[in-house]
């Protein structure tokens, strides 16, 4: 059967195209990657299927789909596809263009925990695990959660209340600042 | 032997023994590992999501630091190890990423650091051979299961310096220190990784499969070279016993723990007391504690 798309429709395939430098065209719905995916099992669309949104250009199905969120970039798929479909870059693609366009809150604690996770290695230059916990829980309204777990590791020496210095962080910054820059200039 | 050392944000919190460990066996193995000064985070899973630059330009900036020093570079993470890889592998692949990573860092970079995962140069660069002529003790009677996990797995082409699918450099090397490897199916399985904080009932279910499998078929410990996974399988293992009603017990090692057990350290050089499962019993048994 011949499906024609019209041009705005494919729009969304041809910027995901780009984004991970392929031709997600060429993936025939084997679903390979969803038999080895360890994650499908609590995904409502399994990967192959995400595939086939960004085929036919479905941008709103894929953009706020749970798994591209729950995709655990294990690689597993990438590993298998037999048409050589780099399908963990495609789910970090639309996660990408989900951040660009504020879609986050279909999994809203997953992207928050990274966008945290960005936010203190821009403060410290590196993860400060207690901070990042600290913060995640607050805003998550759950400030106990792994609390006792939090207490274990600190008296195995395991959480620093304090990071030590990095050398150069300002100019870390202003790197990060170029990076971002560059990005929102549509790279 | 000396290499540019990228331990990485996690060998200074969660996996401070893995440190401890890496220190002790080194310094046998009269490896120096010269740190590289001002390094920062990889990125690790929270930079590819987030944005197409920041996952390539944050290990390149490591990496030039490293060029500097003319050396090839360890990283124990497996995470960082990745990383790493995957950006000199896409600063080679693309030119246009290349010109705009190497504008932003003003820098002229071309993906020419070479980056080694700690076990490949312990188990390849160093060998088995020569590390059998250093051992004081060994594991004999200790079933492991060795766990590779994802990252120095796949992508294949890119990371992978041993069997993708069926790896077994840390199966050989406890077998090079006495001790009993178990074949099992679950090697380079998913442990679900960071999804420990933000969706941490996937880690559950996941690092479940693989203990179970571990105590079904005899194991003892498991064995691992990346802090997420030993973070994983340890420290949500209480909770797995909980959920899922079973019983495990099951220490989950770093591989340079038990390598320097054999080279004669003592557990305070190892940082043993800092695992969640107490091995000190198994270790008894196995006339290893000191």
């Amino acid at each position: 059967m011949k499906i024609s798309l019209p041009e705005q429709t494919r729009a969304f395939t041809l910027k995901i195209n780009e984004m991970i430098d392929q031709n997600i065209d060429g993936c025939y719905q084997c679903g390979k990657c969803t038999a080895g995916c360890p994650v499908a099992y609590t995904m409502e669309i399994p990967p192959h299927e995400v595939i086939r949104w960004v085929q036919l250009g479905c941008a709103a199905e894929a953009l706020n789909s749970h798994t591209i969120w729950l995709c655990a970039s294990c690689e597993t798929c990438t590993s298998r596809c037999p048409k050589n479909i780099d399908v963990a870059a495609v789910m970090d693609a639309l996660r990408i263009l989900a951040f660009r366009q504020g879609q986050t809150k279909v999994e809203k604690e997953i992207s928050l925990f990274h966008k945290l996770f960005l936010q203190v290695v821009e403060r410290f230059g590196r993860v400060n695990d207690l901070y990042l916990m600290g913060k995640y829980n607050l805003l998550t309204l759950n400030p106990l959660k792994d609390w006792r777990l939090g207490q274990k590791l600190l008296a195995k020496g395991k959480l620093r209340f304090t990071s030590p210095p990095v050398k150069g962080i300002k100019e870390f910054q202003e790197t990060l600042r170029r990076i971002q820059a560059s990005e929102e200039s549509g790279s | 032997m000396r290499y540019a050392y990228y331990p990485g944000c996690s060998l200074h919190s969660t996996a401070s023994d893995y440190q401890q460990s890496i220190d002790s066996v080194f310094r046998k193995l009269a490896i120096e590992l010269r740190e590289i000064e001002g390094w920062t985070c990889c990125g690790a899973s929270a930079a590819h999501v987030s944005n197409l630059l920041l996952p390539v330009a944050l290990p390149v900036k490591d990496l030039l630091q490293a060029e500097k020093m003319g050396l090839e570079v360890i990283a124990p993470c497996a995470a960082c190890y990745n990383r790493m890889r995957q950006a000199n592998y896409k600063i080679k692949e693309s030119a246009e990423l290349r010109q705009k990573v190497n504008q932003i860092l003003r820098a002229d970079y071309q993906g020419q650091v070479k980056v080694r995962h700690i076990s490949d140069v312990v188990v390849n660069e160093y060998g088995l051979k020569a590390i059998g002529q250093l051992l004081e003790k060994n594991l004999k009677g200790m079933k492991v299961v060795c766990y590779y996990g994802c990252l120095a797995a796949r992508p294949q082409k890119i990371v992978a310096f041993d069997d993708a699918v069926y790896p077994s450099y840390l199966d050989r090397l406890i077998q090079t220190l006495g001790g009993e490897a178990i074949e099992w199916p679950f090697k380079t399985e998913c442990c679900g990784g960071s999804f420990s904080v933000s969706k941490k009932e996937v880690v559950l279910k996941l690092t479940h499969d693989l203990l179970d499998t571990a105590k079904d078929l005899g194991a003892e410990a498991v064995v691992v070279d990346c802090p997420l996974c030993q973070f994983n399988l340890d420290f949500r293992q209480g909770e797995v016993e909980k959920q899922f009603r079973k019983h495990f017990a099951l220490p989950v090692f770093y591989f340079t723990q038990l390598l320097g057990l054999c080279l004669g350290f003592r557990q305070k050089e190892l940082g043993l007391e800092k695992l969640n499962v107490q091995p000190f019993a198994l270790l008894e048994k196995k006339n290893l504690f000191v």
